[in-house]
């Protein structure tokens, strides 16, 4: 092996490949078989960037060689760039290779579109493959799966993969067709389809037959780039609501797009990266699958927009005080998650203790909730001082104790059209 | 005060709880001889790790606790904090003494320490089996040294022999001075003297596979390259991979 060659490679193919922001290695339940290589499980991230981004997944393309030319990917075609690309061999031995010194959980291998896109599609299916066959490897493998794949070969790397994922790209059709006009939404919308029908009959086959192979256990998982184009968050958020719903997705991801390209449909070189909007958007992702909400109840026509300076729980809670004080002692769990300050973990411990004595202020700080930002909402024993704040009031004291370093990014929502 | 002193180990913990009850101790301090007060004020007793007083007091915990609670104990007994064998201690005879499961009473003081302190271990119990990085000898066998917060080896073999069920691996814990070896049979405890010396010889190339520094240098380049210079946080990596792990991690040397 040329290690210089093969360092410059993978130098070019993983810097190409940081952009897509999935990195989860957990939901499958893949066993290692026969005294082979690998697990999965929760997930494990293995190191961390000076990003803070977790990295848990050998996250490659096989090429960034790429007959498309999308506005916002540095693999464009039309970017003057080096471009590489590892043989399907190469791959599989860098996966082995870190797997066994405990650096990853699995590979995620994606690609630039070369030749066509079942051809793309074919070679990292065949990766996935070896893997499994020839090394006997129950690591975690995640395939993207190439817009304008045919059915056929897209069933078949649910046979290798953990999990499958085609991104979206764009929130609305509208940008897709500016920024990406050789990709249509339609591509990426009927594999997705695809995916949830095959994985659905999986599921009932397995219920019949015990023998039958599983079929992406992971499930599939999807992206789209915000800040780059001018869409709401309300939209965003509906959209991702409508993949969780139709589409049973594991994971809807949000990638701030960091701009790339001196291209004038989208944000100038320099300008920063929306971070702040991007976690609420997480935050109120979180919402939806762990804390009951629906989407309506985070942006609504008046609200399009989440706060950028308060979470959007906080946010919900300041519109709806009409819902507050709840008691800690008495209310229903699903009550006491709305409450800001209090997670999963704070809710279920409070309700398992509350069996035990009534709690006050000082069991609740203990236990590990927020009672800073909580004590606008609840009623426990020994009391604070009940005071009828006003929202604004409430948000104002909130604020007041904690600085943010992204301050000078709160207000990123561009304004190009 | 009675100073109960016992060998350090989970047995022998579980020994001297067992003789707190039978000689019916009251107001005990328990500790490991390693950090037993050379000058005992008050009266203290030795404990003789006894795997039948042992596998009493076991039982009669499986009965009354979840497995939940059980593995919090034994996790918590890990951490080696200081004091954490009172705590336990009277975790135990809370249980014991209590009609219902009381291990989710977390108003009570030593409840929610038992079950934050077996968090704390579980956490480290995650970021070891994140933060190992095996180096490949030419006797093909894949060896991490490792220095955890906590004694968290007997927790993570399992996840270990699972994964690479077809590779002999050996994790050594540097503060403890003692490894875990899986001959692609079985995980076994080994007590090595893997001292300064021995790891300055590993650190000659000559001892390594031919293909490891290749490996690692890829590791260092892939790490280098995944880094997105835009979003650069560094409080956010620390805090993720704090500074007291890098010395062993390739992609931080």
């Amino acid at each position: 092996m040329n290690h210089d060659r093969i360092t410059e490679k993978l130098a070019i193919l993983a810097d190409a490949a940081k952009y897509d922001v999935s990195c989860s290695s957990s939901g499958s339940n893949r066993k290692n078989k026969e005294k082979g290589l690998g697990t999965t499980g929760n997930g494990i991230c293995h190191a961390y960037t000076e990003d803070g981004r977790c990295v848990s997944l050998l996250k490659i393309l096989l090429t960034n060689v790429c007959i498309y030319d999308c506005a916002y990917c540095v693999s464009r075609k039309s970017n003057d760039i080096k471009r590489a690309g590892f043989t399907v061999q190469e791959v599989v031995d860098l996966t082995i290779n870190f797997y066994r010194r405990n650096y990853i959980e699995g590979l995620f291998i994606s690609s630039g579109i070369f030749t066509n896109a079942d051809y793309t599609m074919e070679r990292l299916v065949l990766i996935a493959k070896k893997l499994r066959t020839e090394h006997k490897f129950s690591g975690y493998i995640h395939i993207k799966s190439i817009p304008g794949a045919s059915e056929e070969i897209i069933k078949e790397a649910g046979l290798y993969a953990d999990r499958l994922s085609i991104n979206v790209e764009m929130p609305t059709e509208k940008s897709l067709a500016l920024l990406a006009p050789d990709k249509k939404r339609e591509d990426m919308i009927q594999p997705m389809k695809v995916l949830k029908q095959a994985i659905i009959e999986n599921k009932e086959e397995k219920k019949l037959f015990k023998k039958t192979p599983v079929f992406a256990p992971a499930g599939q998982s999807t992206q789209m780039v915000i800040g780059a184009t001018a869409e709401t968050d309300l939209e965003i958020l509906y959209l991702a609501n409508g993949f969780y719903k139709k589409m049973n997705m594991r994971r809807v991801y949000y990638s701030g797009y960091v701009p790339i390209s001196n291209d004038n449909r989208l944000p100038a070189i320099g300008t920063p990266v929306p971070i702040v909007r991007e976690n609420r958007l997480y935050q109120a992702d979180w919402l939806l699958r762990f804390y009951g909400f629906n989407v309506d109840e985070i942006v609504d026509k008046n609200n399009p927009l989440l706060d950028m300076e308060i979470d959007p729980k906080l946010g919900w809670a300041l519109r709806n005080m009409q819902c507050f004080p709840i008691d800690i002692n008495t209310a229903e769990y699903q009550l006491i998650l709305r409450v800001p300050g209090i997670g999963v973990q704070s809710a279920q411990k409070i309700v398992a203790a509350r069996r035990f004595r009534r709690l006050g202020y000082g069991h609740l700080k203990k236990i590990g909730i927020s009672v800073n930002r909580a004590r606008y909402f609840i009623q426990a024993d020994n009391d604070y001082e009940v005071k009828d704040w006003q929202p604004a009031q409430i948000k104002q004291f909130i604020l007041s104790e904690g600085v943010s370093k992204y301050k000078a990014d709160f207000s990123p929502q561009i304004t190009l059209f | 005060m009675t100073t109960v002193i016992y060998d350090g180990s989970w047995q022998g913990f579980l020994t001297a709880v067992f003789e707190v009850y039978e000689y019916r101790l009251a107001d005990t301090v328990i500790c490991g001889e390693k950090f037993a007060p050379a000058n005992l004020f008050g009266a203290s007793h030795k404990v003789f790790t006894d795997e039948a007083k042992a596998v009493r007091v076991w039982d009669r915990l499986r009965q009354k606790l979840t497995p939940g609670a059980y593995r919090q104990l034994y996790d918590s007994f890990l951490s080696e904090d200081k004091g954490v064998e009172d705590v336990l201690m009277r975790y135990i005879r809370y249980s014991l003494a209590s009609k219902v499961a009381m291990e989710n009473d977390f108003s009570h003081p030593d409840i929610l320490q038992v079950k934050q302190v077996s968090r704390k271990v579980h956490r480290e119990k995650h970021r070891m089996e994140a933060f190992v990085r095996f180096q490949l000898t030419k006797d093909q066998l894949y060896y991490a040294i490792v220095q955890p917060d906590h004694n968290v080896l007997p927790l993570i073999a399992r996840h270990f022999k699972a994964r690479y069920a077809d590779q002999r691996w050996l994790i050594y814990d540097a503060t403890r001075k003692y490894g875990i070896y899986y001959d692609l049979e079985k995980v076994e405890e080994v007590q090595l003297n893997f001292t300064a010396d021995l790891q300055n010889e590993f650190t000659v190339s000559e001892i390594y596979d031919e293909h490891e520094s290749l490996y690692q240098h890829l590791w260092q380049q892939y790490f280098k390259s995944v880094n997105i210079a835009a979003r650069k946080n560094t409080k956010l990596h620390i805090q993720h991979m704090p500074k007291r792990y890098w010395k062993y991690l390739v992609e931080k040397k």
